[in-house]
């Protein structure tokens, strides 16, 4: 096992080295000078701009300047803003525990619907049950996002006036950041006014960023309780008498979530690339809005080291998905 | 011989597509998003004989109008006006030729570059397989649409640009697609055979064994027709993709999100046009999944 793991992350290597090439060319590439974005409109003397140049090292060739910041990328130093001044991997660090809070209620509503809906699905396979649950779910998985959170909010702030427009939290509260989620936070600060509304800040944008991958895990669901339904075993467990509940919910449920959870670990890319338009509707201060904003701020500096840290993120999460997937699965054996 | 082989060729190929449209046609909804898609296509390419306004015309003593059959609205703007005083249903329907447009677009230069590096990774394997394969795990290594707006920055934002970096993030798929493909038939013994018959590599590579690879090509290339649109419509509404006047439903989207509470038909519009023309296409999708490739069927 430590074997394959080892070799797993030695294939990840030079792909995550083309990903700093990437992310190092891409940003050069981009318009403007840096150095006369970074001193803004008071603009900079002659002089001190070439102190800058050399200090930055836009002097060197490319390749020297690609290796600087190979070996700054080794000490965790990933540069700073030009807007905040912060370094780049604290602001990462501040504003990540957001995006994983939506995205883990995203996942979290999109597997307590659509884990049942495809269960259901596949019991009633053929019915009008089973053909209006999975028109639904091709409706969900063709939503255009950017067009449901606006929709939800006409719907649920507007006309209803039952939840917040934006933002993680009401103005009225200041919260400590201790763990930087603030379910957690608003409960350790002990204030359950904050907590509710936390969470009613919460709710538009997990359904939101939900929708797709709830569509996805019910068509998953189905089709994998479906094949499991007909194997010998199953039959075998009605045969004995046990009830159809019993039947469906622990024998056949039992084997067919390992695709279905493989399934879910890998949304964790389509939940990013939700996550930029959910936080952007929603101002929710997470990663996504946080590289939108960079990007049309024009902040190099953030916009290469979010890419690099984004990346490797998804890239080792797929890596442990594969893993779990070889764990759990004793059918499929890695071959060597 | 050759002689033979040549004149059964049509009959077959004309018996493939009947045997097709049959399994194709028991999917009832996939049938019915068929014509709902040629409807739109007719409307895209009539967009100037159907639509009542110009698309980018701004009516002054018209702003903001509700549908016309709300209050206050007038049967002369059908679904209304935006905030400049423009007819929505025209930009609706203009807007089906831009959607429509980076569809095939994107769809056609992902499939032709896709399969070609897929081809050549699949045939020549060694270090050739490794770069394109590696290459191809790099762009997959982002998510999609932070690589799209990234891309996007980099070359200006514009509906070309914007329809170049989906095309670029939608090609690992073909790769990926066409090298397993590829590989699995090149130990096939029609292959083996023509190569002993002396058939050349490329032609070995773009007649004998491309046809035969073509069914998991043509579903993937009709499930990223409806990505593409959706991501196009994305990077529009971020502000990255068509610019305005132009009347691409994502930037109409964009332009409407100042009104979502006080006029909300500006945004209610674009965005059922985007989500009945996806959903239309992965309609079709699945249906063309089914009936081309039944290996692949989920259902």
């Amino acid at each position: 096992m430590l074997r394959l793991i080892l070799k797993k992350l030695g294939l990840l290597i030079p792909t995550f080295i083309g990903v700093t090439l990437v992310a190092f060319f891409s940003i050069r590439q981009l318009p403007g000078d840096p150095i006369l974005l970074l001193a803004g409109e008071r603009g900079v003397s002659p002089e001190r701009y070439q102190e800058l140049v050399e200090r930055f090292g836009y002097d060197k060739s490319i390749w020297l300047q690609y290796l600087s910041y190979l070996g700054d990328l080794f000490q965790g130093n990933l540069g700073n803003s030009f807007v905040t001044k912060q370094p780049v991997l604290s602001e990462f660090l501040t504003l990540f525990p957001a995006t994983v809070e939506l995205s883990v209620c995203a996942i979290i509503f999109a597997v307590v619907i659509g884990l049942p809906a495809g269960i259901i699905a596949a019991v009633k396979r053929g019915k009008t049950l089973d053909h209006s649950v999975m028109t639904t779910a091709l409706v969900g998985y063709s939503m255009p996002i950017f067009w449901w959170g606006p929709l939800l909010i006409i719907l649920f702030s507007g006309f209803l006036g039952w939840t917040p427009v934006s933002g993680r939290i009401s103005l009225m509260f200041w919260i400590e950041p201790v763990t930087g989620f603030m379910l957690i936070d608003t409960l350790l600060a002990d204030e359950p006014g904050a907590f509710a509304s936390a969470v009613s800040h919460l709710i538009l944008p997990s359904i939101a960023l939900g929708t797709i991958p709830l569509a996805v895990i019910a068509r998953q669901t189905r089709s994998a309780m479906l094949e499991v339904l007909d194997e010998d075993y199953v039959r075998t467990a009605r045969a004995k008498g046990l009830s159809n509940f019993r039947v469906v919910g622990v024998h056949a449920l039992r084997n067919a979530l390992i695709p279905v959870i493989t399934i879910i670990g890998l949304q964790i890319g389509v939940l990013f690339a939700g996550a930029i338009l959910t936080e952007t509707i929603f101002s929710w201060p997470g990663i996504g809005k946080w590289m939108v904003d960079s990007i049309f701020r024009r902040d190099y500096p953030v916009v290469q080291g979010g890419l690099l840290l984004i990346a490797a993120i998804v890239m080792i999460v797929n890596l442990i998905v594969d893993l779990l997937y070889g764990l759990v699965n004793p059918k499929i054996r890695h071959t060597e | 011989m050759a002689n033979v082989t040549q004149n059964s060729a049509p009959d077959t190929r004309f018996e493939l597509i009947v045997n097709f449209w049959l399994h194709f046609r028991t999917n009832k909804g996939a049938v019915a998003a068929l014509f709902f898609f040629l409807a739109l296509v007719f409307i895209a390419v009539f967009a100037a004989f159907i639509a009542p306004h110009s698309p980018i015309e701004q009516y002054r003593d018209a702003l903001l109008l509700p549908p016309a059959w709300t209050e206050g609205g007038n049967w002369s703007y059908v679904l209304g006006t935006d905030a400049v005083g423009r007819d929505i249903l025209s930009r609706l329907i203009y807007g089906s030729q831009i959607s429509l447009g980076i569809g095939v677009i994107v769809v056609s230069v992902a499939l032709v570059v896709g399969v070609c590096l897929g081809l050549v990774a699949g045939t020549f394997r060694g270090w050739l397989e490794t770069a394109i394969m590696r290459v191809m795990d790099i762009v997959l290594s982002f998510p999609s649409l932070l690589l799209a707006l990234v891309l996007v920055a980099i070359l200006g934002p514009s509906l070309l640009n914007a329809m170049i970096a989906i095309a670029i993030i939608q090609l690992p798929y073909y790769v990926r697609l066409t090298r397993a493909s590829v590989i699995s038939e090149m130990s096939r013994e029609y292959v083996m055979a023509a190569r002993v018959s002396g058939v050349g590599t490329v032609r070995l590579m773009f007649v004998t064994v491309l046809p035969n690879c073509m069914a998991p090509l043509i579903v993937q290339a009709a499930l990223s027709f409806s990505t593409a649109i959706l991501d196009a419509a994305a990077l529009g509404f971020l502000g990255m993709g068509a610019q305005p006047p132009q009347p691409e439903w994502g930037t109409m989207l964009a332009e409407a999100r100042e009104f979502i509470l006080n006029a909300p038909w500006v945004m209610t519009f674009p965005g059922l046009a985007i989500l009945t023309t996806v959903l239309a296409i992965n309609l079709i999708g699945d249906g063309l999944r089914d009936a081309l490739d039944p290996k692949l069927k989920r259902s």
